[in-house]
């Protein structure tokens, strides 16, 4: 169980680094909704597993859609070619 | 060999740490609020962790039935409404992002800063401040500017 709990947080410590370093905002996106599906996975493992479920619709889901939707009004959704 | 715990405090401190860095460091305002998503990660977190122990049982009442060593409820209904909570406040930072690039066109923010300076000393009718520190160039430039 620690090792997962090890796997899991540097798993998410690098993602939220690269969130900041990307310089594609849709990667970043990418990156910081993985942080949230790993803190839902952690909240599992610390028992509980309500504030899981919400952190992985709300957090994950809801909060990455807003995002998505922002950055398309803002002109930022655009991959590094294009 | 490795404390469970040692390990989940420092993923919390860690992404508090990076969170409030990209706040800090980035000049990009998306980038900034991508910071306060990672800093409200962090905090629900360490919050979380506040009154979690090793080999805690779920709080869940079955059958009339409390669990032995179960983890304290409280924190755990106090981080679901911080989860709720933090989307409107992404929610908001960026509607308020969307605004600010519809009115300066950036957003980047020394540029956002610079232009929103000019604008409150345009509509006060006074120079704009300046260090008296600045170099000697920049300081006759906004005076020349300024008369």
């Amino acid at each position: 169980m620690q090792w997962l709990v090890l796997v899991i947080v540097v798993v998410m410590l690098t993602s939220a680094v690269a969130v900041l370093l990307l310089n594609d905002f849709l990667a970043a996106l990418a990156a910081l909704s993985v942080v949230s599906l790993g803190l839902s996975v952690l909240f599992v493992i610390l028992r509980a597993p309500d504030v899981a479920m919400t952190e992985a619709a709300i957090g994950a889901g809801l909060s990455s859609l807003l995002f998505a939707l922002a950055l398309r009004r803002l002109g930022l959704w655009r991959r590094r070619g294009q | 060999m490795l404390d469970t715990g040692l390990v989940l405090y420092s993923g919390a401190f860690g992404l508090i740490l990076i969170g409030i860095a990209g706040i800090v460091l980035s000049s990009h305002l998306v980038r900034i609020i991508f910071g306060v998503a990672l800093l409200e990660a962090g905090a629900n977190l360490l919050l979380l962790l506040a009154t979690w122990h090793e080999g805690a049982a779920a709080p869940i009442i079955v059958a009339g039935r409390v669990p032995d060593r179960m983890a304290d409820p409280v924190p755990q209904a106090l981080v679901l409404t911080a989860i709720v909570i933090g989307v409107g406040i992404l929610a908001l930072a960026l509607s308020l992002a969307l605004r600010v690039q519809r009115a300066y066109g950036t957003l980047d923010m020394h540029e956002v800063r610079r232009r929103m300076e000019q604008d409150i000393a345009g509509e006060a009718g006074i120079d704009l401040p300046s260090s008296s520190h600045a170099p000697a160039a920049v300081q006759t430039a906004r005076q020349e500017g300024g008369a």
